[in-house]
């Protein structure tokens, strides 16, 4: 089924377009045809039962499904215009402009500041220490996680609980300035209180960079987004705005979803 | 033979116990009219019930005389002599008993020793009697223990829980076999070294720098001590092995794990990995071969077309070197083992940043492995410091205290084994010096396995 | 949620900066994103260049093994005629072929004889091996018509004219640094010229015992006592080994004596050989008494050596049975004894195998601690029995490397291909069992 990309007339362009994408594991047919855009100004949503390949597809964005062995994409996922398959493409440079957080806090066996500084490191972003104690101080503030952490930065990053864990890698990966940051299921190993944080965080964030979030947490989607895609099977179903999704949706597959038929 | 043959007896004897069981309890079963529960087991059961209790006692009574007959002989045998012409030192009485074994045997068609013929008749006698005692002993124990089991057979007797109780102390006794071989190397190198040491103080052993045991050829002798500094033994192993080895191993081993583990299209890595295990497959008496045929000579032609006039065939160089490619595969396989137990979203993170998969695996894989990689490669020391036939063959016997990789090094090792072969004396101080030297070696890589051990139990569990 | 700062406003300016937003198409740091790829590409070429020199070293080894010992299999021989004189022999012919001719033949002159034959070689007639009359009396044995017949008979060289025979000799360099001497290549030359050399397939080698003689000596009492002594190895490893894995994974309380069992087997898995040696002489020879040189002792203390490896394979693999397996056995009333004979142990054995043929495969390569128990008696006659003096397979090629006699170098090299195909063989065999078995629950 072909769903076209829902754009308003007064909208910006969008950041990230994709084009009749498929992902392949081996034999199988993970990803069919998926076409979507994605804005720079709202949180993006991704919900559906699993298995349904929001994860699969939410990793093509960042081409993070290059380090899993047998997985091929074709298609075409732009990001400004620029197509991220393409040869010139520098994946180190991509994944610098669309960071990832995901499903499980997987902060490095490091200290807290180390972390942070992982990526600015990295990609050479300091000039000087200074600059690089203000990029990690930054950072931890946007991810509301400075005040907590100012007086331990030299503790190490896996001692934290695990709502601080998630956030010191929502702030390592705030920290090289992406584009676009992609959180896979970033609440799911999260108890009810981190996850309003993280919820708060990302309302927050939002507008600052273009934000895909797949969940499987229909409430979630609703609270945090404006713009909801269903997956199922691994096509996109419906992509519409996030009140419209919850309230009227078009497709029976989405009602049925939406109202707890399956999932 | 003679074991054999009684040993096959017992076993068939103990069968006829097992049959005359199985056969009782099924005469129960069928007084019973067959009604279920009115036997509590079945006759198998009962069977094995018998035969166990026949047959433990007639097998420890053998395994006894196995281990500790020759010895009882070998007194009776010698015994028998006039003191005076009786043998004062072990090795002179150990080499008499020899060819009276082989007169008896057949093996041997004419004594050197005049004392020996006359001794053979007495030793045959002493054998006869006491294989038949042992034998006869073992039969009656038998008998007994299996008609005692026979007689308390009865339909509510619980034989197949006796007998699963008897298997759970089989299972256990199997497994004190461990323990006993700890203890059994525990003792044998202790009570031998303590020998040694009333000879040559500790503090000399451990201490001194001067390495020559020479042979007595007669215990007046002058200069027969010989010197027992053993430093020169210790540094030329951890030279080989610590040092030379790892600087080989290490790198090799941690590259090939990383390329395999990350790098290696799976195809090729189903294709390497066998190789490699391959490497750990051949036998060290191999590397030992080539070490000494092919390596050696290439390292001393080195050596010499770098102007050292003086380079050794058998240098530390070329054993070390070789034994580094022995431990490849061990600290590979140590490495690939804790580098897949890292996290695969560790990986991810780093990834998903921006890294390149060297910067991931230098700055976030390999720290977060460390642990795990630092205990393989303590592993791989106390198996390189270990390691035999390798220095036998290619490194020297000279004790040096050098630092040159070209010049000749002996290890600890390498005397054990120059030290205990050949016909010497077993209670001289040399052939004893070599059991302080297996101490040594046994306690160093006991301390090393330990320590290695729990600190890849300790990462092991820190990423479960 | 008081302490959660704003985004950027909220901070205070002096410390935090507004900054720009990355530029990633300066030159500056398209410079900065190549420096990392190339050191990317080195860091994977290391990689790769690590695995080509592990590989290489063993592609080398190798190499140079089979070049050097291929030759081993193959066994120079001269042609000679021989007339079978019953009086050079010292037999007589009519009782030859009567009731007692076997043993009569066996005790003949055929040293005399074969001199005899060996006049017609002219200058190389002492050339040929110093066993070469068994040829002759194998013959007559077999056939005891050839008695007073001549026949055309192949019989081995010594081992310098069968080396060069087969071109092991570099004959361009000084006579003194070549290792033969003119003579021996003169005769060599001449017998070559006779047309009375053929190389074929040395069958004394796969069959014979340890000899003084190169071309005589053989690899057959080796493999012979390598079978004894694994036979005892088995035999006690591998009910040892199974039984205390059982012990461990199924019955043994928690408690110090798990603990202390476990601890020891785990040390003496990384115990290195040479201390079991130590054991063997020290407790299995000086004080229980046991005969040196003996495959009951070499093998009970290579079983000691190689029970930790059985026992770790064998508890891995009765771990993998999943416990849903014992509860259904326990559910319908069998008793935890028939659990683990009927049902944990049949499922568990493929694992079990592999690590019983891995351990034996060690126990085959291992030279060690067989060494101080005395197995390296020079022993010419295949081992009689398990307590009767033998050697093993990787002790033989130990002993030949030691040999000065350059003819054993390629015996060297042939015996260790011989222990690498069985080696190779058992190791695949327990990979095809893993493969083929292993079973994922």
């Amino acid at each position: 089924m072909s769903t076209n990309p829902a754009i308003g007339h007064n909208e910006p362009p969008p950041k990230m377009t994709a084009r009749d994408v498929n992902v392949f594991y081996g034999q199988k047919q993970a990803i069919k045809g998926v076409s979507i855009d994605v804005s720079a100004e709202h949180v993006t949503a991704f919900i559906g039962p699993s298995g349904c390949g929001k994860s699969t597809f939410l990793r093509c964005l960042n081409r993070m499904n290059d380090t899993i062995d047998g997985a091929r994409v074709d298609g075409q996922i732009e990001l400004d215009g620029q197509d991220i398959y393409a040869s010139a493409m520098d994946v180190v440079q991509l994944r610098a402009r669309v960071g990832m957080v995901f499903q499980k806090p997987n902060p490095f066996p490091k200290s807290i500041y180390e972390n942070v500084a992982y990526g600015p490191r990295l990609h050479g972003l300091a000039r000087s220490k200074a600059d690089m104690d203000g990029i990690v101080e930054s950072a931890l503030r946007r991810a509301g996680l400075w005040d907590e952490v100012k007086d331990r930065l030299g503790e190490s990053g896996t001692a934290m609980s695990g709502g601080q864990q998630q956030r010191l890698c929502i702030a390592r990966a705030i920290a090289v300035d992406p584009e676009v940051i992609l959180m896979d299921e970033p609440c799911s190993a999260l108890d009810p209180i981190a996850t309003a944080r993280i919820e708060e965080l990302i309302d927050e964030l939002r507008g600052r960079y273009a934000i895909v979030i797949v969940t499987h947490n229909m409430q979630q989607a609703a609270r945090v987004s404006q713009k909801t895609a269903f997956f199922h099977l691994g096509s996109l179903v419906e992509y519409d705005d996030t009140s419209v999704i919850f309230t009227n949706p078009k497709a029976t597959r989405t009602k049925d979803y939406i109202t707890g038929r399956y999932g | 033979m003679r074991m054999l043959i009684a040993l096959a007896l017992v076993l068939g004897l103990a069968g006829l116990a097992y049959l005359a069981g199985r056969a009782r309890g099924n005469r129960m079963v069928a007084a019973s009219g067959g009604r279920i529960g009115a036997v509590h087991s079945r006759p198998i059961y009962h069977g094995a019930y018998v035969a166990v209790l026949a047959l433990a006692p007639a097998l420890v009574v053998l395994a006894g005389w196995g281990i500790s007959g020759e010895r009882l002989i070998e007194g009776q045998v010698l015994g028998s002599l006039p003191a005076a012409e009786r043998p004062t030192a072990p090795n002179d009485a150990q080499a008499l008993m020899n060819e009276v074994r082989g007169l008896v045997n057949g093996d041997l068609p004419q004594a050197f020793n005049p004392l020996a013929p006359r001794l053979a008749p007495v030793y045959a006698a002493a054998r006869a009697n006491g294989d038949m005692l042992a034998g006869a002993l073992a039969v009656a124990l038998l008998a007994m223990g299996g008609l005692w089991g026979w007689s308390r057979l009865r339909p509510d007797f619980r034989a197949r829980n006796r007998v699963e109780t008897q298997v759970r102390a089989l299972l256990l006794l199997a497994s004190v076999v461990a323990i006993l071989t700890t203890f059994g190397i525990v003792l044998s190198l202790i009570f031998e070294s303590l020998r040694f040491f009333q000879m040559v103080s500790p503090v000399e052993f451990l201490t001194g720098l001067t390495w020559s045991p020479q042979t007595a050829i007669r215990a007046d002798q002058v200069g027969s001590t010989g010197a027992f500094g053993a430093v020169p033994l210790f540094w030329g192993t951890i030279f080989i092995g610590a040092i030379i080895a790892m600087l080989v191993a290490i790198p090799l081993g941690l590259m090939s794990a990383i390329y395999l583990t990350q790098y290696a299209d799976p195809r090729l890595r189903r294709w390497l990995k066998p190789v490699l295990e391959l490497l750990a497959g051949v036998p060290t008496v191999v590397y030992g071969f080539f070490a000494a045929l092919t390596v050696a000579p290439l390292i001393r032609g080195l050596a010499v077309a770098l102007g050292m006039t003086d380079a050794s065939s058998d240098s530390a160089l070329a054993a070390g070197l070789v034994m580094g490619v022995m431990i490849i595969p061990f600290v590979s396989s140590m490495a690939d083992d804790s580098l897949a137990a890292v996290p695969r979203a560790m990986r991810d993170g780093s990834l998903a940043m921006g890294a390149t998969l060297s910067e991931t695996v230098k700055k976030v894989m390999v720290p977060a492995a460390l642990p795990g990689i630092i205990g393989g490669v303590l592993l791989a020391v106390s198996r390189a410091i270990g390691e035999t036939m390798i220095v036998v063959m290619a490194a020297g016997l000279a004790a040096n205290l050098t630092a040159n990789p070209f010049a000749s090094v002996t290890t600890v090792t390498t005397q054990i084994v120059a030290l205990l072969t050949g016909d010497q004396e077993f209670d001289s101080a040399k052939t004893l010096s070599a059991f302080a030297l297996g101490l040594v070696l046994f306690v160093m890589t006991l301390i090393l396995n330990i320590y290695a051990l729990s600190v890849v139990k300790r990462y092991r569990e820190a990423y479960e | 949620m008081a302490t959660l700062a704003a985004p950027g406003a909220a901070a205070p300016a002096a410390a935090m900066p507004e900054r720009q937003p990355t530029d990633w198409t300066t030159p500056a740091m398209q410079k900065r994103i190549a420096a990392r790829y190339a050191k990317e590409r080195n860091f994977r070429r290391l990689g790769a260049g690590a695995l080509v020199v592990a590989a290489s070293f063993l592609a080398f080894l190798l190499f140079t093994i089979v070049r050097d010992g291929w030759t081993g299999f193959l066994r120079t021989e001269a042609r000679i005629e021989v007339q079978f004189d019953a009086t050079t022999l010292g037999v007589d012919p009519a009782a030859a072929a009567g009731p007692n001719g076997q043993v009569m033949l066996a005790r003949a002159d055929w040293q005399a004889l074969l001199l005899q034959a060996a006049q017609q070689l002219g200058p190389a007639s002492d050339q040929l091996s110093d066993a070469a009359w068994m040829q002759l009396r194998d013959a007559v044995m077999a056939d005891p018509a050839l008695l007073g017949h001549k026949a055309s008979l192949w019989v081995p060289v010594r081992s310098s004219i069968d080396l060069l025979a087969k071109g092991k000799f570099d004959l361009s360099a000084p006579a003194d640094s070549r290792g033969v001497s003119d003579r021996e290549v003169a005769d060599w030359r001449w017998l070559e010229g006779q047309g009375r050399l053929r190389t074929g397939f040395n069958g004394a080698f796969l069959g014979n015992a340890d000899s003084t003689e190169p071309e005589l000596a053989g690899i057959g009492g080796a493999a012979l006592g390598s079978l004894l002594t694994l036979l005892v190895t088995i035999a006690i490893a591998f009910p040892l080994g199974v039984l205390s894995a059982v012990w461990l994974e199924e019955f043994a309380p928690k408690g110090r004596v798990a603990d202390i069992i476990e601890l020891s087997i785990n040390n003496l898995a990384a115990v290195p050989s040479i201390i079991f040696g130590l054991l063997g002489l020290a407790f299995f020879l000086n004080f229980a008494g046991m005969p040196r040189s003996a495959p009951l002792v070499g093998g009970i203390t290579l079983a000691l050596m190689i029970m930790p490896v059985i026992v770790i394979a064998a508890r891995v693999a009765i771990k993998s049975v999943p416990p849903s397996i014992r509860d259904a056995a326990l559910g319908i009333g069998a008793s935890p004894i028939q659990v683990v004979f009927h049902h944990v142990l049949p499922l568990a054995l493929p694992g079990i195998m592999t690590g019983t043929i891995i351990g034996v495969a060690r126990a085959l390569g291992e030279t060690a601690p067989l060494l101080l128990i005395g197995m390296r008696a020079f022993v010419t006659d295949v081992p009689q029995g398990f307590t009767a003096p033998a050697t093993v397979l990787p002790m033989q090629v130990f002993l030949w490397s030691d040999d000065v006699q350059r003819g054993f170098v390629e015996k060297t090299s042939a015996a260790i291909i011989v222990l690498l195909v069985v080696l190779i063989a058992m190791n695949s065999l327990a990979i095809y069992l893993r493969n083929r078995f292993e079973r994922r629950w």
